[in-house]
């Protein structure tokens, strides 16, 4: 007697789905923000160590990724933004995303301890913990300050390639940390004031939904006038110089002029011009970051004050 | 229906396995040059190995060791 059965499972994945887990665009950006931080430091590091450094603080943020992933795929699947991930869309089953994180957080976590040092590998640990545990499965389904949270962990990469260099944490990379942090509340809140229906749809509180899009503008203004200081304060310390100093003033200048123009239109102005200037500052905001950042850069290799 | 030598799941598993190839290789390789490296830069090289050493034991006060030499 023969059998035929038909296997019903899920559609092999292919490799660039596992690398889709890893969130590359999200990666890029740590690749970058830690290798300026890396790069700025006052101690020289050999130039392959300095890669491999970058190159797992990068696989770490990837393994945070990829349990990030894991833990929202019901989430991901309601929201048109997140729909093809690997996970709502079939590729991958949600239990080999989350042994892919795991195994790959380890991996990082040794190898940069075993490449540069053990503090770096423990602030890396502390790094993937703090977004997948604190802010994916603890605080982003919670509260509405959940972007707060969440760019704490996007703002540790520099402070990483800074302790990779040192070994150790300064006023500098401090700096570096609070430029990420207070930036990223209005970067993303402006995108939540023009991209709306999403999160409300998957239960997620975002500050516009739970607190209303009046509130939302005044927090995208008090978080540009908090920042200014630090962007600032940041160009006095060694790392500083005149180049970073005239671009952090011109940032500075534009963004809070931006959250000032968000704070005083009405949603009824905005919806008539569809959105512009809500946009305008979104993209001004992606600016602000990389220019900051590679202003720092320009100015280690020209040397500070 | 003919039977297709190779399915499409065969490409799948291919590109699978061939990127997980390249990626251990490549690990692989950047352990190798890492260990070039470290050893170039005169890095400490050698671990506890459950007895004590000369060379892992603190480097004691040469002054002490001077005035129980002379005594």
């Amino acid at each position: 007697m023969t059998d035929i059965n038909a296997y019903d499972g899920a559609p092999e994945a292919e490799f660039r789905d596992y690398v889709a887990l890893l969130k590359p665009r999200v990666m890029s950006l740590v690749v970058f923000t830690a290798f300026v931080g890396l790069w700025v430091a006052p101690v020289d590091v050999h130039p392959f160590i300095a890669f491999c450094s970058i190159l797992f603080i990068a696989l770490g943020g990837g393994a945070s990724g990829a349990l990030n992933m894991w833990y929202d795929r019901d989430i991901d699947a309601v929201m048109n933004r997140t729909q093809s991930r690997p996970i709502p869309a079939g590729r991958v089953e949600g239990g080999e995303a989350l042994g892919l994180g795991i195994v790959l957080a380890l991996i990082s976590v040794m190898m940069l301890g075993l490449v540069a040092n053990w503090f770096a590998a423990g602030f890396l640990a502390f790094t993937v913990f703090f977004y997948a545990v604190v802010y994916t499965i603890w605080l982003k389904r919670w509260t509405p300050q959940n972007i707060v949270i969440g760019g704490a962990a996007g703002a540790f990469p520099p402070m990483i390639g800074w302790a990779c260099a040192t070994g150790g944490i300064t006023i500098e990379s401090l700096l570096m940390f609070a430029l990420i942090f207070f930036w990223t509340p209005p970067h993303f809140w402006a995108l939540a004031l023009f991209m709306k229906e999403d999160y409300h749809k998957a239960g997620v509180p975002m500050l516009t939904v739970t607190h209303g899009r009046p509130t939302t503008r005044r927090h995208i203004f008090a978080y540009t006038l908090v920042l200014a200081p630090f962007a600032i304060w940041l160009g006095l310390t060694s790392i500083g110089g005149p180049l970073y100093m005239a671009v952090a003033v011109v940032l500075n200048a534009a963004f809070i002029r931006g959250g000032w123009q968000i704070l005083r239109r009405s949603e009824d102005q905005a919806i008539a011009d569809g959105y512009a200037v809500e946009k305008r500052v979104f993209k001004l905001s992606l600016y602000y970051l990389f220019l900051h950042f590679l202003a720092l850069l320009l100015q280690g290799w020209m040397g500070g004050w | 229906m003919a039977l297709r030598p190779e399915h499409e799941i065969h490409t799948r598993r291919r590109s699978r396995n061939v990127g997980l190839g390249i990626v251990l290789l490549s690990f692989v390789a950047l352990v190798f040059a890492l260990t070039v490296v470290k050893v170039q830069q005169g890095d400490m090289m050698e671990a506890f190995d459950h007895q004590p050493r000369v060379s892992l034991t603190p480097v004691p006060d040469a002054a002490p060791a001077l005035a129980e030499g002379g005594q």
